[in-house]
């Protein structure tokens, strides 16, 4: 029988559903942004390429920052949720799964605004890039 | 005493490989591996905002040829986890999903070993002129 007295039908919120329609929908985008990224940075030129002038010259563009700022966002939000929902699945003590999940979200917002800020606030010095 | 192991052996036992499990295993297995250098990547390029001189130094340590090789296997697990990525949005949204599942990671395992490659190739080319 469903929902007898005894066991009262939990409190149900929308937010799973929401972390999963995030899952799928950043996830397309990111199948564009990131294959994207990986074949400019990585794959046809030599790494040895991307210094500090090379990202001066690309940060010069209200467009690649857009673009990396977006990137980020997306990027990382997918993958802390992803590591959420392992975490759930994989640590079965209440007290450490709350635990690390607390400590993921502050390092994760922690990290998110340190690579914000420098996509935002990055200016190129006179003379470089 | 032995609830670790039991737990640590009827957790490979449920992996037998059956219905997707090891997709859905090296699924989580890439994802954690991404998001983990993410999270050194948003530290690293966050240097920018401290000039050449420790940008360039830093990521100096991009150039050594073991850490392009690692480079090479973050690109794999990316193109992996993307495709696979597609697959369970493919389950997911289309009712006869999950009957056609296997096939479907078939076309991943193809599509990825056609993409990773001759990324890798590219990649590593450069080192043996």
């Amino acid at each position: 029988m469903l929902g007898s007295a005894s066991s009262p039908r939990p409190r149900t919120t929308n937010f799973e559903l929401w972390s999963w329609l995030f899952m799928r929908v950043s996830g397309a985008l990111l199948l564009i942004l990131l294959l994207i990224h990986l074949a400019i940075m990585h794959v046809t030129q030599p790494i040895e390429n991307v210094n500090f002038a090379f990202v001066a010259a690309r940060w010069a563009s209200p467009l690649w920052r857009w673009y990396d700022l977006v990137l980020l966002g997306l990027g990382w939000v997918h993958g802390l949720n992803g590591v959420r929902v392992v975490m759930d699945d994989w640590i079965h003590s209440p007290g450490w799964r709350l635990t690390l999940t607390a400590l993921l979200w502050l390092i994760g917002f922690i990290l998110l605004v340190i690579g914000a800020q420098v996509i935002f606030s990055f200016q190129a010095p006179a003379g470089a890039g | 005493m032995s609830s670790f192991r039991w737990r640590t052996i009827a957790w490979f036992a449920w992996y037998r490989g059956q219905s997707g499990q090891w997709a859905q295993l090296l699924h989580r297995i890439t994802g954690l591996g991404i998001v983990f250098f993410l999270g050194l990547h948003i530290l690293d390029t966050s240097l920018v905002g401290f000039g050449p001189s420790v940008y360039n130094t830093v990521t100096a340590i991009y150039h050594n040829f073991v850490v392009r090789l690692l480079e090479v296997v973050l690109v794999g697990l990316v193109i992996y986890h993307a495709l696979n990525g597609l697959r369970v949005t493919v389950i997911d949204l289309w009712d006869e999903g999950a009957l056609y599942q296997a096939q479907m990671w078939g076309v991943v395992i193809l599509l990825f070993l056609v993409l990773f490659l001759p990324s890798a190739f590219l990649m590593l080319a450069p080192y043996f002129r």
